[in-house]
């Protein structure tokens, strides 16, 4: 049912349900709000969307009252701006006002509303409780103090991510951000996605910043420095400098990661391609051989381990030995690049560019993660895409003008198929493309597949694989994964047919080019452009499927001999343990 | 206890509210004790216990001792009401352990008020009028 | 054999004063000498409100009520109405504006009775675990009345007839909420009952459930019949033990006799409830955050509309009312609507109970016909100020209301008019403040709960507060600024306007108060540093007048922080001893030396 009413005097048509603020929208009205995101339900904290309806004594909050039919609602008059106003001097006198210290400070949703309201004065005294910061993670740090209570990050971590790791303690001005039952972040179910960073319109919550680890390895003249980017990066650093979202920057980061001092550049997603030679194998194995170990799940998603060895490892058998594209280039690039330039893994530093704050967590998570050498991780330091851009910042190349470079041979070659594992439904989709033509003998004559794309929350599909059917299932955003494993529980246990062969899963809504570590402000919008780019990386790409990579074929060649093979086995392949939601 | 149907619902009104306001036909005295969280806190408990003490003691039957919710008088809790044949339907203050041996003494067998413990009724019953 | 009469003497401390005690012992030694001691006896009682009208004599059976009785008059009302029966027309007690009839007949002078009690009805009259005493007091005829006799529709229409408006605070209409529930189309719809009671001073609700629980089980199960519900739930605090205690016996009791749960009354209809306890946060009397509270989730209110009545817990429409609203019910569809609507003020029907605390002579709980004056309700029902001491003002409405003065006290008290006076009905605590009262302390007090209370979701409600707290500690410190009143009324605005729920719009009504009623003595706190009423202690000063001060040195001896020593001089002429002097800077104003001071020789000033 559609409504109508009128905005600041403009007729306004809106489907039903829809919000003052959004159906505002439609005529071009952005009404200010702080807690307000269009990912989660509206949690009408801030108190800075207020606006009037004719005939209601009292102001309502656009972000959460629904427009109804025939009415007029004022957004915008002298009483309106004063209350507003009011209200931001009041979070304001609650918020250290610390700007130039802060890791936000440039794009915090705050001070940008501070300065549009040209707020000059502060007229109530300020007063806020010292909190302790928590760093007890490798990838996050939350500083309560900074926190204006919005509420995204509790939402985005208990309804989008179902972890339930991040909750608010206390009550009225007690209030504060803090792990659930108030243990450290690392004692919490948090699976390090990073959303709330991505989230948090402050800077309550961010990455653990390693610049200063990864400039010191860059000027360390005994180190060798090899950096690979994953594929999410590469669509979404140009926000940091202006671009629209989705635009493909990857010669260009190319060239600037070489300015940085980095011996050699590498490529992830030439890992995700080996991933694909993998985990394809696998399938194809248990899918042709060993039915009963199906469905099989992907693991390529730190986050999502981490969450499937907590709340869901019962299905760890299920789960794809392989490890990440991430950890696979970290452990080739130690051993099969050393062997061939010569160069002592000991004096290698892998450094990986990813959109993620979980792979922060990735690269120490178990000893599988230094298999190269006991006690070295396969990958040194990991930094998000938001630092690799203060670290292009800092060191003043001006990324846009530098001539697009090539990746170095050897790891760095890539696919379409490895480039659209940054998106969610893109690793099912580059495990397809090899699985059928092995399973067929034939190659695909349209690579591209309609299934596992678009923002579904989970997809499902059956295919027709060389006369078999395989049933696929992609979910994104952790909230959804628990239906989709739930149906494989229920089919188990009453011994029925298997809903799923095969299923994806990545953490974060979008994929990893909505990863916790990406730039900030991504809405379906952005994510929706970010998602274009990765598959435009993927059009343009000469080779389209994993197993026609000749840097692959060449390693297998020269070092691996065959996926799943011992020495595969031995780098790319993984363990998983059972972990207690919280650590005692 | 089987369900009680409509007609059941009447016998049970009828005969009990007879019961709780029957008064010289009858030679059945209530004592009637206010238990609320005032009443308890005030030692009500206690007063209870001294009724039943003191009316097996003086060996008085036909004494019905019962709990109610609060009266309303706070300030002066425990409150006791007494219906007696014959005798006003009283409200007592402050009805410690020790009034309510009075009571028994005074009003139930000696068909006399306590001095100092009367307390005026808060309102009429709307049920009755 | 009992007496023919009872002749109760008021005795409480104000007709006391006021020579009840000599009244007493006149009429005992009139009825010795007129030889009727065997027909009457003379009691002394407590107090009957109505103390400004004393001393006040009853005498029983007749209720006759005479008031301003002198000693003097002992002689007549013993010859006159315990001898010849004729009732003594002159001192009995003449309603101002109405005539009471020479005779007097009982019901006439029955009416000084301020008191109407509906929603207390059977507190006081059954035993609250016996569902058959309840039964005897018209219990569940309501129920069986709308069961067999009365669709939804003429359920509601009795409700709206009844003008009964909601209890728990804002006053909404009861049948408007139902309505909505009942025109929700949905399989599933609940009813509700908040029994979150957390005014500061307000404990009617606790009072009902303890003293009648099937009340409000009777009027849930007319509710849901009304809006096809088939389940409720009660959601109580859990400190509330004995009210818990008895609602489960009721429950329990409702179930067995079986009107409660399946086909009721044998009428097909169900509904059985469920007793959910609350951990005692304020904010969960507001009902989004109760409703969420019942689904298990933080207690935090949500935005409204839609409203629970359209979309309730679980997302189903839910009606919810409070315990008060609740216990009108079956005597509304039992009287009808008509009957309700004849009680009250125009807007306001029925009746309404409050909760009489502070500094008043008969604390406790009262039930008065809505349009009873404050005057009376203070005065005549609560006895007046204790100690003889001035009223200073009267605090409705609990941390949500205000503070009204003396100019307030002819208000007919309802809905509208408590807001028109610039506070609010609340749920009904009425906390009474006299001359020692510190207005600003008292603000302080409000804001501090409701600072303390406040859930934390929305920021002015989180923040505001608090800084309206701090200016206001800051005033009582003596560190007031007149550019803190214009802040206290900023940060009020912004409170009220953009506050999520009710909670956050109504903490600085306290403070406002303060500016629109108490304004002299607001700027004697700012301006004069002073308190007037002596209870802020940083604008206090202790001293001991020199010359009435025998140097017994008993305030030195209590003074906790050795604060009081004898001055460094001869005795003052006439005295053995040379007076003691407080050490300012060392006092702590705790007023140990005043309470020991037999001389009255330690003065705050």
């Amino acid at each position: 049912m559609a409504i109508t009413c009128k905005i600041d005097g403009i007729d306004v048509c809106v489907a039903d349900g829809t919000s003052i603020l959004n159906a505002a929208k439609e005529v071009g009205l952005k009404i200010p709000a702080l807690c307000y995101h269009p990912d989660l339900d509206a949690w009408a904290a801030c108190g800075i969307c207020v606006v009037k309806m004719k005939g209601s004594p009292k102001l309502i909050r656009a972000c959460a009252v629904p427009v109804e039919n025939g009415k007029e609602y004022i957004t915008r008059d002298a009483e309106l701006v004063d209350a507003r106003k009011a209200v931001l001097q009041l979070i304001l006198s609650n918020h250290p006002n610390d700007c130039l210290l802060c890791g936000r400070s440039g794009n915090c949703e705050l001070q940008t509303m501070a300065a549009d309201f040209g707020i000059r004065e502060q007229p109530f005294a300020e007063n806020f409780e010292p909190l302790e910061r928590d760093e007890s993670t490798t990838s996050l740090v939350l500083n309560p103090e900074k926190c204006i209570k919005c509420g995204r990050c509790v939402l985005v971590c208990q309804k989008l991510q179902g972890v339930y790791a991040l909750e608010f303690i206390g009550r009225g001005e007690k209030t504060r951000l803090a792990p659930a039952a108030d243990v450290k972040l690392a004692d919490s179910p948090c699976i390090k996605c990073g959303q709330c960073s991505a989230h948090c319109p402050v800077g309550a919550i961010y990455e653990k910043d390693e610049t200063a680890k990864v400039f010191e390895a860059l000027t360390n003249s005994e180190k060798h420095c090899v950096v690979q980017i994953a594929p999410a990066v590469r669509v979404a650093l140009g926000e940091a400098f202006g671009l629209e979202s989705g635009e493909l920057l990857t010669g260009k980061m190319y060239a600037a990661l070489r300015r940085l001092g980095f011996d050699k550049v590498f490529d992830t997603n030439f890992a995700a391609d080996l991933t694909i030679m993998e985990e394809g194998t696998e399938f194809i194995h248990r899918f042709t051989q060993a039915p009963q170990e199906l469905p099989l799940i992907t693991s390529c998603c730190p986050a999502w381990v981490d969450y499937m060895e907590k709340y869901a490892n019962d299905l760890i058998p299920n789960f794809s030995t392989c490890k990440s594209p991430q950890q696979m280039e970290g452990a080739m690039i130690k051993t099969y690049y050393a062997q061939k330039a010569g160069i002592d893994p000991k004096n290698i530093v892998v450094v990986s560019v990813m959109p993620c704050t979980a792979k922060k967590f990735e690269v120490q998570a178990n000893d599988d993660m230094s298999s190269v050498l006991k006690g070295v991780q396969d990958v040194d330091i990991a930094i998000t895409t938001r630092e690799l851009a203060r670290m292009i910042k800092q060191a003043g190349i001006d990324i846009l003008s530098l001539k697009e470079e090539e990746v170095d041979p050897l790891l760095g070659t890539y696919t379409g198929a490895g480039t659209i594992f940054g998106v969610t439904g893109g690793v099912m989709e580059a495990a397809l493309r090899t699985a059928v033509a092995k399973i067929t003998g034939k190659e695909l004559g349209k690579v591209e597949l309609d299934a596992p794309r678009g923002m579904d929350g989970v997809k499902s599909a059956e295919l027709d694989v060389g006369g078999k059917k395989v049933r696929i299932g992609v979910a994104h955003g952790m909230v959804n994964i628990e239906k989709v494993l739930n149906e494989v529980r229920a089919a188990k246990k009453a011994g029925k047919e298997l809903p799923y062969h095969f299923i994806e899963v990545m953490a974060c809504r979008g994929g990893c080019i909505g990863g916790g570590g990406q730039p900030h402000g991504a809405t379906d919008e952005v994510r929706a452009k970010r998602t274009a780019g990765m598959y435009k990386d993927d059009e343009i790409s000469k080779i389209r499927c994993s197993h026609n990579n000749p840097e692959i074929l060449a390693a297998y060649k020269d070092f691996l001999v065959e996926p799943n093979s011992h020495k595969s086995h031995e780098l790319l392949h993984r363990k998983y343990n059972k972990r207690p939601v919280y650590n005692k | 206890m089987s369900k009680l149907t409509l007609a059941d619902l009447k016998k049970i009104r009828d005969e009990k509210n007879k019961e709780m306001t029957r008064r010289d036909a009858d030679k059945e005295i209530q004592v009637v004790v206010g238990m609320g969280t005032c009443g308890i806190a005030s030692g009500a408990k206690e007063t209870f216990s001294a009724f039943i003490d003191e009316l097996d003691k003086s060996h008085v039957n036909d004494v019905v001792v019962k709990q109610t919710g609060c009266m309303g008088f706070c300030s002066v809790e425990p409150t006791v009401r007494v219906i007696a044949p014959e005798m006003p339907d009283t409200i007592y203050n402050k009805v410690s352990a020790e009034v309510a041996r009075r009571i028994v003494k005074e009003h139930i067998i000696g068909r006399k008020l306590v001095d100092d413990h009367v307390f005026d009724h808060p309102s009429r019953d709307i049920l009755t009028q | 054999m009992a007496y023919k009469n009872y002749c109760l003497v008021c005795a409480g401390t104000g007709c006391h004063a006021n020579t009840g005690e000599e009244i007493y012992q006149e009429l005992v030694k009139k009825a010795r000498d007129l030889g009727v001691e065997k027909d009457v006896q003379v009691v002394k009682t407590g107090c009957f409100g109505f103390c400004e009208k004393g001393p006040i004599v009853k005498i029983l059976p007749e209720e006759a009520f005479y008031v301003h009785v002198k000693p003097s008059d002992a002689e007549e009302l013993i010859k006159e109405h315990i001898i010849k029966g004729r009732m003594v027309n002159r001192l009995l007690y003449k309603e101002d504006d109405k005539k009471t009839d020479t005779q007097g007949k009982i019901d006439d002078i029955k009416f000084y009775q301020k008191q109407l009690r509906i929603v207390l009805r059977n507190c006081g009259f059954i035993n609250p675990e016996d569902i058959e005493e309840y039964i005897g007091r018209e219990g569940y005829q309501a129920l069986a009345k709308a069961l067999t006799d009365m669709t939804p529709d003429q359920i509601v229409e009795e409700i709206k007839k009844s003008g009964l408006r909601g209890r728990g605070g804002a006053g909404f209409p009861t049948w408007m909420k139902w309505n909505f529930s009942k025109q929700s189309s949905s399989d599933v719809k609940y009813v509700v009952c908040n029994a979150d009671e957390g005014d500061p001073g307000a404990y009617m609700d606790r009072s009902t459930i303890e003293g009648d629980p099937h009340s409000i089980i009777e009027a849930m199960t007319i509710a849901a019949k009304a809006i096809g519900a088939s389940q409720g739930f009660v959601y109580i605090r859990a400190e509330y033990q004995l009210a818990v205690q008895r609602l489960e016996i009721a429950t329990k009791q409702a179930r067995e006799y079986g009107v409660l749960g399946k086909d009721i009354f044998g009428t097909g209809f169900d509904f059985d409830l469920e007793i959910r306890l609350g951990a005692g946060a304020f904010v969960c009397g507001e009902e989004t955050a109760l409703l969420a509270s019942i689904e298990g989730e933080r207690g935090i209110p949500k935005p409204r509309p839609p409203f629970p009545a359209v979309k309730g817990l679980w997302g189903k429409p839910t009606v919810i009312n409070n315990v008060e609203t609740y216990a009108c019910v079956p005597m509304i569809i039992l009287k009808g609507g008509e009957w309700f609507a004849s009680i009250g003020t125009e807007k306001s029907k029925g009746t309404k109970v409050f909760a009489l605390t502070g500094k008043i002579k008969n604390s406790g709980l009262v039930e008065v016909p809505m349009g009873t004056t404050l005057r009376d309700i203070i005065f005549a029902i609560g006895g007046g100020i204790k100690d003889g001491k001035k009223f200073k003002a009267v605090q409705t409405g609990g941390p949500s209301g205000g503070v009204l003065t003396t100019e307030k006290l002819d208000t007919p008290i309802d809905f509208d008019n408590l807001v028109a006076a610039g506070s609010m009905m609340g749920s009904g605590g009425m906390i009474v403040m006299d001359e020692e009262d510190c207005i600003v302390d008292i603000v302080r007090f409000y804001l501090d709960f409701s600072v303390d209370e406040s859930c934390g979701k929305c920021s002015p409600c989180r923040i505001g507060g608090r800084k309206i707290l701090n200016i206001l500690d800051k005033i009582a410190e003596g560190k007031g600024e007149m550019d803190d009143i214009k802040k206290i009324k900023e940060i009020s605005e912004a409170m009220k306007r953009s506050s999520l729920c009710a909670l956050g719009q109504t903490t600085p009504n306290p403070a406002l108060s303060l500016i629109n009623f108490f304004y002299d003595e607001l700027l004697a706190h700012i301006q004069d540093k002073k308190c007037p009423a002596g209870k802020c202690k940083n604008l206090l000063s202790f001293s001991i007048v020199r010359n009435t001060c025998i140097g017994c040195g008993l305030c030195a001896k209590k003074c906790p922080v050795n604060a009081i020593t004898a001055e460094d001089c001869e005795p003052l002429p006439g005295k053995k001893k040379p007076p003691f002097v407080i050490d300012g800077k060392k006092c702590i104003k705790c007023g140990e030396c005043i309470a020991a001071c037999k001389f009255k020789s330690v003065v705050k000033l």
